[in-house]
């Protein structure tokens, strides 16, 4: 199979006009004969959502959390880029558009990447007028700071709290639609499956979490706004209920799953204290700003940091990479981290942490001006540890945090199943190999402002043209849907085992962080894709899920993520083995360079590799999408 | 790090129609690194290995800033920590030996669920009457053509930090939402751009409120005080400011 991304040719600045021109539009009174399922209500869904309603569509919008504001979105820290240069620092759409590419170690798609340059500022302008309070300078105009991958300030912020800023405005845009009748609003509802019919996306699947009562609903258009798979390794910096679940299942009907092993491990996380640890919590890239990342020189030093002189610390990010210093890309600093770790130089009781140290900035700036900048993540921080990071340097270790891959999109957001879009952490489509700092959160609002909103058009008028318009929730296809839903459900429901559906998360989590985390190699990766079928042979014959499943039931919720975690993991390390080469968060040891950077393979992997299910028994396809660079030339990334 | 050893008393309750009770649990060997709610996790994991059903709590981020986590512990939304959210609050608050206190929102807007889980969807009508700014996508102009004080906009930033959480409502005797309410009034009403529809956002909020069956406000305080984002009560007094500009704009 062909893997058509209908990128557009011609002058890269003229080709999402000319795109967008050439777009068949659905009339604004055909609009309303149109209903849209969207699922998720995170930044992608809920801009999608409210924008396609404000267009004149109905709309249907899901989520699982009790509010469409709950959504994951909420957590992200630091900020969200645009090209708008107010710094006038040298910044531009074409420089956002380079840095994005490179950043992304030269594995995503040009096209893409560039219309999402040239949206960045349209978000800023639309979230201004939606009352989003961005931070500001004293004139009253924006304020920017800086994020990894960048030597520009192009960065705009809320506090550490510019997620939940961002997602607010779009929840608030999505929130009057809904009063306005033409969104029906499914707060605590989760996306079972997807109901596929003659080849196209006809519907969903749900259960209603409150009831337990399993439903079909159908539309003429899905749109999945479901976030990233982070939680296959049991810790990460996600929201509990993150899940792989709607875009695996719609896997499992046949939309392709493109380059899943592309995971990103954030280096700045507060490290793992002990058993109990449930999640893992973010330090804001925004943080290297101005705080320093060092080591002692010396192993096993145990001294407090405090009473290490100046000379016996090694500040290995600004002596390894002097021009980017602490601000080099995550995947970068990840590895740096690791590897100073793998010395016997971390610190900390467990030796896995490095220090992230703000002494040289208060003494510079003043406590007051720090405490500005980063006053609730250093609040956090003392929380969460117990110790206090204006005296004595945070310890900080990589943990995973964001997932660059997810359902193939072509550059209309459509997945290879015709009718089923994808947008925002879901789709693979736009970081690359790594994703830089306050992009995703562009990333998610271009899609759901300014991207679907046209190119969700076409597909629309398709179906005029073809005499398909009929919505049938009664269909063949949403029976026998609906039907291996709820058999599942029983079928969980009747193992009775013993052990917790945590118990088999955990497990899980530790062989993906072990042989598809910060570093991969292929005898690692082949025992795990061992080891996954028979732990999730052991989770079908002995988890205990408790409860009945006709009643608000967490168990029987988590439960069904994890399955489906059991099964995806193994496509991750897959898609990890095949890809013979290192190359952004896939780092691969044997292929790096003498001083272990990672080493590209441009000559055979310049490429998506998009995954085809064929079968439960059956091993997956890959097929693959050729990434060609017109613009930016590939190099070997250096941040030196 | 060391551990303890503690009582739970905690509300358990089949369903919405359920009659609730609370029902006590010993738990041992708690970790004082461990969140308040990876301490729940441990009890759950205990209940579930045998076949027991767990609690149910809501939570998301685990990090204050989702508002999903919503418990009394000890008598106190939240806890005992200030400006603390339950998920961010840490077992080494507590002593060795002690029984917490474990109970769902207690309010009549916000029905229980199940155990410990409550129905805040008033919260998002409240938002969808008029908690918003109307501006369509696409129709902005440039974010820098209309410059804010700094002041304004922080002011209006410390508001919006509002996490919905319900707190303020669990902590009123009358069951009032005006912080939550005023938080988002607010917000808009220090901002250029939310002026323009300041006199019916206002309105129907309110109006919304008192239909979802809130109570009215008698100036305790209590929600400032139990509010884990420290939301101040400057905004109430800025909301009635604009309710009563809204009478005489609107009559
Ligand atoms: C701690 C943290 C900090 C971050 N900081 C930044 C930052 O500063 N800048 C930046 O650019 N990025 C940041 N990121 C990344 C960014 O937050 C996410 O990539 C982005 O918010 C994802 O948005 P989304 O809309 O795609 O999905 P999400 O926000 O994850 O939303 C997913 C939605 O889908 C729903 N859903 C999922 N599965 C189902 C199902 N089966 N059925 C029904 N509904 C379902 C959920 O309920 C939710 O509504 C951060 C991430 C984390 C974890
Ligand atoms: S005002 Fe405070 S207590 Fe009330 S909902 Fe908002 S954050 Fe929670
Ligand atoms: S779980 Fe999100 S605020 Fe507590």
């Amino acid at each position: 199979m062909i893997l058509d991304s209908k990128a557009p040719t011609g002058p890269i600045e003229k080709s999402w006009d000319d795109h967008r021109f050439n777009l068949k539009l659905v009339n604004p009174a055909n609009k309303r004969k149109y209903s849209i399922i969207v699922v998720g209500t995170g930044l992608a869904g809920a801009s999608a959502a409210a924008t396609l309603a404000e267009l004149g569509y109905h709309v249907k919008s899901f989520c699982i959390q009790d509010s469409p504001r709950r959504a994951h979105s909420i957590a992200a820290q630091g900020g969200v880029n645009a090209a708008k240069n107010y710094p006038n620092d040298g910044d531009s759409v074409y420089r956002l558009f380079y840095d994005t590419v490179k950043g992304g170690d030269y594995r995503a798609r040009e096209a893409n990447v560039y219309r999402l340059a040239q949206v960045s500022n349209n978000i800023i302008d639309q979230c201004v007028a939606q009352g989003v309070p961005f931070a500001r300078e004293y004139s009253g105009m924006l304020a920017n700071r800086s994020f990894g991958g960048a030597q520009v300030s192009r960065t705009f912020y809320a506090k550490g709290q510019t997620g939940q800023q961002l997602l607010l405005g779009a929840y608030s845009a999505l929130m009057r639609q809904v009063h306005e009748g033409r969104v029906d609003l499914y707060p605590r509802t989760e996306m079972l499956d997807v109901v596929v019919e003659d080849g196209k996306a006809r519907g969903i699947i749900t259960r209603d979490v409150v009831t337990g009562k399993v439903e079909s609903h159908a539309g003429h258009a899905v749109c999945l706004a479901t976030g990233g798979y982070s939680n296959a390794f049991f810790l990460s910096t996600n929201a509990m209920a993150c899940n792989v679940t709607a875009a695996y299942r719609a896997y499992k009907r046949g939309a392709f799953f493109a380059n899943p092993c592309f995971t990103q491990i954030h280096p700045t996380c507060i490290p793992v204290a002990g058993e109990h640890q449930s999640k893992l919590t973010l330090m804001s890239e925004s943080l290297r700003n101005d705080g320093r990342v060092w080591v002692p020189k010396e192993r096993g030093d145990k001294r407090r940091p405090t009473s290490i002189p100046e000379g016996e610390r090694d500040y290995y990010l600004e002596r390894r990479y002097p021009s980017f210093g602490n601000l080099v890309p995550r995947d970068v600093a990840s590895r740096a981290a690791k590897a100073v770790c793998d010395e016997g130089r971390g610190v900390g009781h467990s030796g896995l942490a490095v220090y992230l140290d703000f002494a040289d900035a208060i003494k510079r700036d003043g406590r007051a001006a720090i405490e500005a900048r980063y006053g609730n993540l250093f609040h956090m921080y003392a929380k969460i540890t117990g110790e206090d990071p204006y005296s004595t340097p945070m310890r900080i270790f990589p943990a995973p945090h964001y997932t660059m891959g997810g359902l193939w999109v072509d550059y209309n957001l459509m997945s290879t199943i015709p009718g089923l879009f994808v947008l925002g952490e879901a789709n693979f489509s736009d970081h690359g190999a790594n994703r830089l700092g306050a992009s995703a959160l562009m990333q998610g609002l271009a899609d759901g402002y300014f991207v679907i909103p046209y190119t969700i058009g076409p597909y629309l008028d398709s179906l005029a043209r073809d005499n398909d318009m009929g919505l049938n929730p009664d269909a063949a296809a949403f029976k026998t849907t609906q039907k291996e839903a709820t058999d599942r459900i029983t079928k969980m429901m009747n193992i009775n085992g013993k052990q917790t559906v945590d118990d088999f998360h955990k497990k899980l989590g530790r062989i993906m962080w072990d042989n598809c985390g910060m570093s991969r190699e292929a005898e690692g990766l082949k025992g795990a894709i061992e080891q996954i079928p028979k732990l999730r042979e052991e989770f079908w014959n002995d988890v205990s899920v408790t409860g009945t499943p006709g009643e608000f039931n967490q168990v029987l919720e988590k439960a069904g993520r994890v399955a489906d975690f059991l099964e995806f993991g193994e496509l991750m390390c897959r898609d990890a083995l095949t890809r013979e080469e290192s190359c952004g968060g896939h780092f691969r040891e044997e292929h790096q360079t003498e001083e272990n950077e990672a080493r590209r393979d441009d000559e055979n992997f310049t490429h998506v590799a998009a995954w085809e299910h064929k079968g439960d028994d059956q091993e997956p396809t890959r097929h693959q999408e050729a990434l060609e660079f017109e613009y930016v030339k590939l190099t070997q990334r250096s941040y030196k | 790090m060391s551990s303890l050893n503690l009582t739970l008393r905690v509300w358990r309750q089949k369903g919405a129609n359920g009659e609730g009770k609370f029902v006590d649990y010993r738990l041992n060997d708690v970790s004082t690194d461990s969140s308040f709610l990876e301490m729940i996790d441990l009890l759950n994991n205990d209940l579930e290995s045998k076949g027991e059903e767990p609690i149910a709590f809501d939570h998301d981020c685990r990090e204050g800033i989702c508002g999903a986590c919503s418990m009394f512990i000890n008598g106190q939304p939240h806890g005992p920590e200030r400006g603390t959210t339950a998920c961010q609050l840490h077992m080494r608050s507590f002593e060795d030996g002690a029984t917490i206190v474990i109970e769902p929102w207690r309010a009549r807007p916000f029905p229980v669920i199940k155990d410990l889980v409550v129905d805040r969807s008033a919260f998002d009508r409240i938002i969808a009457a008029g908690g918003y700014i109307s501006a369509k996508t696409g129709s902005a102009p440039d974010a820098n053509a209309i410059p804010i004080a700094k002041q304004d906009a922080d002011l209006a930033m410390d508001a919006a930090t509002c996490i919905g959480c319900g707190a303020c409502v669990a902590a009123c005797k009358n069951a009032s939402a005006m912080l939550f309410v005023s938080a988002k009034v607010s917000q808009f009403a220090l901002l250029p751009q939310g002026r323009v529809e300041r006199a019916t956002r206002v309105r129907n909020m309110i109006d919304q409120m008192d239909t979802e069956g809130f109570g009215n406000c008698t100036n305790t305080g209590a929600c400032e005080a139990e509010c884990p984002k420290e939301i101040s009560l400057a905004n109430i007094a800025r909301l009635n400011r604009e309710w009563i500009r809204s009478n005489f704009v609107l009559g």
